[in-house]
């Protein structure tokens, strides 16, 4: 390739790209003015300049108990779904018979029902006996998501060779310790990525998170951004302060372990 | 055999209690509630009136149409857009490729409830803006007219979604063998041979993969829909999930509600179906 193309194909993907970013940008641009720069000009800077936004917002979304109410229900939900999937995976992977191929069709089909289909009775049973709250939340994410991380931890053990755990049991580890100090160390790279998986979609849930914890103390931020959005009354400066700050933390902990995200989200939707 | 049978249930049961109690359970009752008129609070057995009636439905309908066009539409954006992507960044390895990738992908990161605020404000406030300044009717009122409107979601969720195939496209791309292009450069072939005649046959799984993921999310969607229209003008934007949603939340007709989700589900399975029939076809 010449080289004039080559910086012609250059400076066409960078506009690509800032074409792309542009949205990013427009929303962090305007969360820094007033109400009177967004009407004159919300495109670009304008004269009207002020970091006021963030603190309304922070304290008007109560930033602090949303951002910790998302997190542990993110980790709890993470925690309990990478243990319970790895275990079972971990068995399916060992002993072949026809209640492991049961189990993993299980998964597999379980994986074809979309949450829309079953919310209504699994609101109302859980309503039933009124245990709708952040414990309940968690059980249900994982339930939701066991499926395909069992299918992805399986994958993962079906690669670490069964000589290993021959090896634990001649020196008299017991299954559970085999597994535990020698057998899930092994796949740590698809813990990672059944990790990063389960916590950008537990993170960003809104429909679930909105018929079980839609109360008090318990939002989580998408659930306390969108009744913010509502009592804001179309003062966008503040909407999208609420915005930026939404944002921020997913957006740091991309940046920090981008290529595993990337590496993670590849392998979730080819296995 | 290593592993005990009392051990292996102690692996297993876990997952398995999960799965019945959050998926299975919830799931049979949903099938008997589709055949209720249940209201949340009491119901009856009325056989298959709920199916019937709505079928006769026009919002049901409405919605339905809506959501097999909005992943029509998507399901062609969102691949064209995410394969153009994967070829511009596997073009070069250089730091200008890599920092696209992470723009590229970026949106992908945020939730669908942020998402249709960010292009909320887009489509109101930036796009009036534009209107003004440069005279163009075309971008007035995107979200207050029901065809534009739909063209917002559409484009809210290709922005969302194209980096996402794009990194399905990539491996691919990169699993095709360097020397296989090398040796078609020294042949004389041009950019566009080496394209059509080397990555695009070994494309083919991807694209299933790519194109029946979009639909499954595009058949499923519903934070952006409720965010950037709430359905509206007039629930002409409403998709099939925010349908259901309303008539078993806001309406509480649950047990008709289901019945719609039964139908999304059977429409959920059929495409699973077709796309396993596809690929089985392929390797076999």
């Amino acid at each position: 390739m010449k080289k004039s193309t080559k910086i012609l194909l250059g400076f066409l993907f960078g506009i690509i790209a800032l074409f792309w970013f542009y949205p990013f940008i427009i929303v962090i641009i305007n969360a820094l003015k007033g109400k009177r720069g967004i009407f004159q000009n919300p495109l670009w800077f304008t004269r009207d300049f002020t970091f006021s936004n963030f603190k309304t917002a922070y304290q008007a979304l109560d930033f602090t108990s949303s951002f910790f109410n998302s997190l542990v229900i993110t980790v709890a939900s993470v925690i309990v779904i990478t243990l319970v999937s790895a275990a079972a995976a971990y068995a399916l992977s060992r002993v072949k018979g026809p209640f492991s191929s049961i189990l993993y069709y299980l998964c597999a089909g379980t994986m074809l029902i979309p949450f829309q289909s079953i919310m209504i009775p699994l609101l109302s049973l859980f309503g039933k006996v009124n245990f709708l709250n952040r414990t309940s939340l968690v059980i249900m994410n994982t339930g939701l998501s066991v499926s395909l991380s069992i299918i992805l931890f399986y994958g993962a053990f079906q690669g670490v060779s069964k000589t290993l755990d021959e090896a634990a049991a001649l020196d008299g580890a017991y299954p559970f310790k085999t597994f535990v100090y020698i057998i899930f160390p092994a796949v740590s790279p698809m813990t990672g990525t059944v990790v990063i998986l389960n916590a950008m979609k537990i993170w960003n849930d809104y429909l679930l998170p909105s018929l079980v914890v839609n109360k008090d103390g318990m939002y989580t931020i998408p659930l306390k951004m969108y009744s913010f959005f509502g009592e804001t009354n179309s003062q966008w400066q503040l909407a999208l302060a609420g915005l930026v700050l939404s944002m921020v933390p997913i957006i740091i902990l991309f940046l920090l372990l981008q290529k595993q995200v990337m590496t993670s989200v590849t392998e979730g939707a080819i296995k | 055999m290593l592993i005990k049978k009392h051990q292996y249930l102690a692996f297993v049961l876990p997952a398995v209690f999960f799965i019945l109690l959050i998926i299975v359970v919830p799931f049979l009752i949903g099938i008997y509630y589709s055949f209720t008129d249940s209201n949340g609070l009491r119901s009856s057995f009325i056989g298959w009136k709920n199916f019937e009636v709505l079928f006769q439905d026009s919002t049901f309908l409405q919605s339905f149409w809506l959501t097999v066009k909005f992943s029509f539409v998507s399901v062609i954006l969102i691949n064209l857009v995410g394969l153009a992507f994967a070829l511009i960044v596997t073009s070069h390895n250089n730091r200008l490729t890599k920092s696209l990738r992470t723009i590229f992908f970026m949106p992908n990161l945020i939730g669908g409830i942020l998402l249709g605020f960010i292009w909320q404000f887009i489509f109101t406030s930036a796009f009036q803006a534009i209107a003004a300044a440069f005279h163009l009717d075309f971008f007035k009122g995107w979200l207050s007219n029901p065809s534009t409107g739909f063209w917002g979601i559409v484009i809210l969720f290709v922005w969302q979604m194209s980096g996402y195939i794009m990194l399905i496209y990539i491996s691919f791309l990169n699993a095709i063998p360097k020397n296989t292009i090398q040796a078609a450069v020294l042949d004389g072939a041009k950019a566009t041979q080496i394209f059509f005649f080397i990555q695009l046959p070994q494309l083919a799984p991807a694209f299933t993969i790519s194109l029946f993921l979009t639909l499954a999310n595009s058949f499923k969607l519903y934070e952006q829909n409720l965010a950037l229209t709430n359905g509206g003008p007039y629930r002409s934007t409403e998709m099939i999930s925010m349908y259901i949603y309303n008539t078993a939340f806001v309406n509480f007709q649950q047990g008709y509600a289901q019945a719609a989700g039964i139908i999304l589900f059977l429409c959920v399975t059929i495409v699973s179906f077709i796309q396993l029939a596809l690929s089985r076809k392929r390797e076999g």
